[in-house]
């Protein structure tokens, strides 16, 4: 049984067809990174798998279940921004998670039981090198902090998958490397399955399992917007022999697609 | 030389043109009203500064000789009194339909179109309607108050609530939070600065109606009293009432702005530094 699979997915605005017949499985620990070009559909795979968005046709099982059409526990995100609280500070944000489901009348905790989520905060917190920053407010971090805090929200639900949608797209290429060691290191740690949608081919290849590129097999160009993107390629990357294999691809696919 | 859009004034500097127009209307009053004075002593128009404190000192601090009240201060009390019970209800009314109507679509639905053109009524025009059927006492003036602010407070609130990124209540969901669980932990404590912001907009309708209603039917108040001495031309009377409201107005905008800062800096901060 696999974690999640997609089963011939379709997915249309309107007239306008984004994704067209995905056949997919992904096991669980997998770390899929999805690359195309812009506006080619792979942030709204992402929001459907979230629940944020809904297939047109086609299924998606969460461990050979419907996934819930609305966004729950089961599923983390990062966005690119607005993903903390502005209102919290670093512990309150993190803190909330726990109260959320201590507490779903008043969503706050007292004495003991708040005490042991402040614990579990702290952890978390530290892991994503953020224990200086216990009490300052998001608005007092940089970029790269206001990221790590998202993560460190999003582990707290020890979700089964963590969604991520351009997590590092607004930060400096010297703090984005930090980020990667410190993603990666989470991954291997709390045994996560996660997707990742990027714009930095490069990015994909280093961070990820598995690559998964868009475009579009089919053109018309009377009707660009008639045929919607597949996977083109589905690239295994858990070796050495693969990750360069999958550069050759990628080198080829940036010129030809991302570049224009 | 800086260019004259590049010229920022010093401290003590900006402090002087602050006051500076203040002095200038003051001295320009009292030239007026000397002139005036010395042609005809009776004048009422621009009353002496001595005219205006004797006035003063007669309706604040000496009993009425009739009811053996200190007008003033009844006067004052009962237009606090007035104008803190219709923005109270106001803003109570504001933050709660206003999430409602702003973070349920269903609500809003059936909500939104009937807020919109309530909001468009000219509250005055409805006073008659207050006055026949709440009849000439306290509740029809506070219900002008709330009539002329509520709608526009229940809109700022909605539109607030619609801004909110739709990131973070996606987030909040992923966390496991129930639609009440967002609203009272991430959409309120959001909106609450945003809500003290519009009462501070509104306070100068609501200062508005409440002397309009206090003109048209009351016993006391400050736009009664103000409106009843009209009738002798009172001006000593008329302007240090005028004075007063604003006063009052400008201390509860104040402490509105100073409770905002208070219990919510991470938002000032935030527009600040935006």
């Amino acid at each position: 049984m696999s974690l999640l699979k997609i089963s011939n997915v379709w997915k249309s605005y309107g007239d306008v067809q984004i994704l067209e017949q995905l056949n997919l499985e992904v096991e669980q620990g997998e770390f899929v990174s999805m690359v195309g070009a812009s506006g080619c559909g792979k942030t709204t795979l992402l929001k459907m798998i979230l629940g944020s968005e809904q297939v047109s046709k086609g299924k998606i099982l969460l461990e050979d279940n419907p996934i819930p059409p609305e966004p729950n526990e089961a599923r983390g995100i990062v966005f690119q921004k607005y993903s903390v609280f502005p209102h919290l500070t670093v512990l309150q944000n993190v803190m909330i998670a726990d109260e959320f489901s201590a507490s779903s009348f008043l969503g706050r905790t007292f004495g003991k039981q708040k005490r042991l989520i402040i614990e579990k905060a702290t952890d978390f917190i530290q892991a994503v090198g953020l224990a200086h920053a216990l009490n300052k407010y998001p608005h007092q971090l940089s970029g790269g902090m206001q990221q790590r805090l998202a993560i460190a929200q999003a582990l707290m639900k020890s979700p089964k998958i963590l969604l991520l949608d351009e997590p590092f797209g607004a930060l400096d290429p010297g703090i984005r490397k930090d980020m990667h060691q410190l993603i990666r290191k989470i991954w291997k740690e709390n045994k996560l399955t996660i997707f990742m949608v990027t714009h930095d081919i490069q990015e994909g290849f280093e961070l990820g399992s598995r690559l998964w590129v868009f475009d579009k097999p089919r053109q018309d160009p009377q009707a660009p917007t008639a045929y919607g993107a597949q996977i083109t390629y589905d690239l295994p990357l858990t070796n050495k022999v693969q990750q360069e294999a999958g550069h050759a691809i990628a080198e080829k696919y940036t010129r030809k697609v991302v570049n224009i | 030389m800086k260019k004259l859009m590049n010229l920022e004034p010093s401290r003590s500097l900006k402090g002087f043109l602050a006051i500076m127009p203040f002095i200038l209307i003051l001295m320009l009053y009292w030239t007026a009203s000397n002139d005036r004075l010395a042609e005809n002593p009776y004048d009422k128009l621009l009353p002496s500064f001595t005219q205006i404190s004797d006035a003063v000192e007669r309706m604040a601090f000496t009993e009425d000789k009739r009811s053996g009240k200190y007008l003033f201060w009844d006067d004052t009390s009962a237009s606090l009194y007035r104008i803190c019970i219709g923005i109270g209800i106001s803003a109570a009314l504001g933050l709660i339909l206003g999430m409602l109507s702003g973070l349920l679509p269903l609500v809003r639905s059936g909500f939104s179109p009937l807020i919109t053109i309530v909001s468009l009524i000219p509250p005055m025009a409805v006073l008659p309607i207050l006055f026949i059927s709440f009849g000439l006492g306290e509740l029809a003036k506070v219900m002008l108050i709330i009539i002329g602010t509520a709608p526009v407070i229940i809109r700022d609130v909605q539109s607030h609530v619609r801004q909110l990124p739709s990131e973070i209540l996606i987030k909040a969901q992923t966390l496991g939070a129930s639609t009440w669980l967002v609203a009272i932990r991430v959409v309120l404590p959001q909106i609450m600065p945003r809500l003290i912001s519009a009462m501070r907009l509104s306070l100068g309708t609501a200062w508005l109606f409440l002397i309009a209603a206090e003109a048209i039917a009351a016993q006391e108040g400050l736009g009664y009293r103000i409106f009843l001495v009209r009738r002798y031309m009172s001006m000593d009377v008329i302007l240090p009432y005028v004075i007063w409201i604003t006063t009052l107005a400008f201390a509860m905008d104040f402490s509105l702005r100073k409770l905002s800062e208070l219990c919510f800096p991470w938002y000032h901060h935030q527009e600040a530094g935006k």
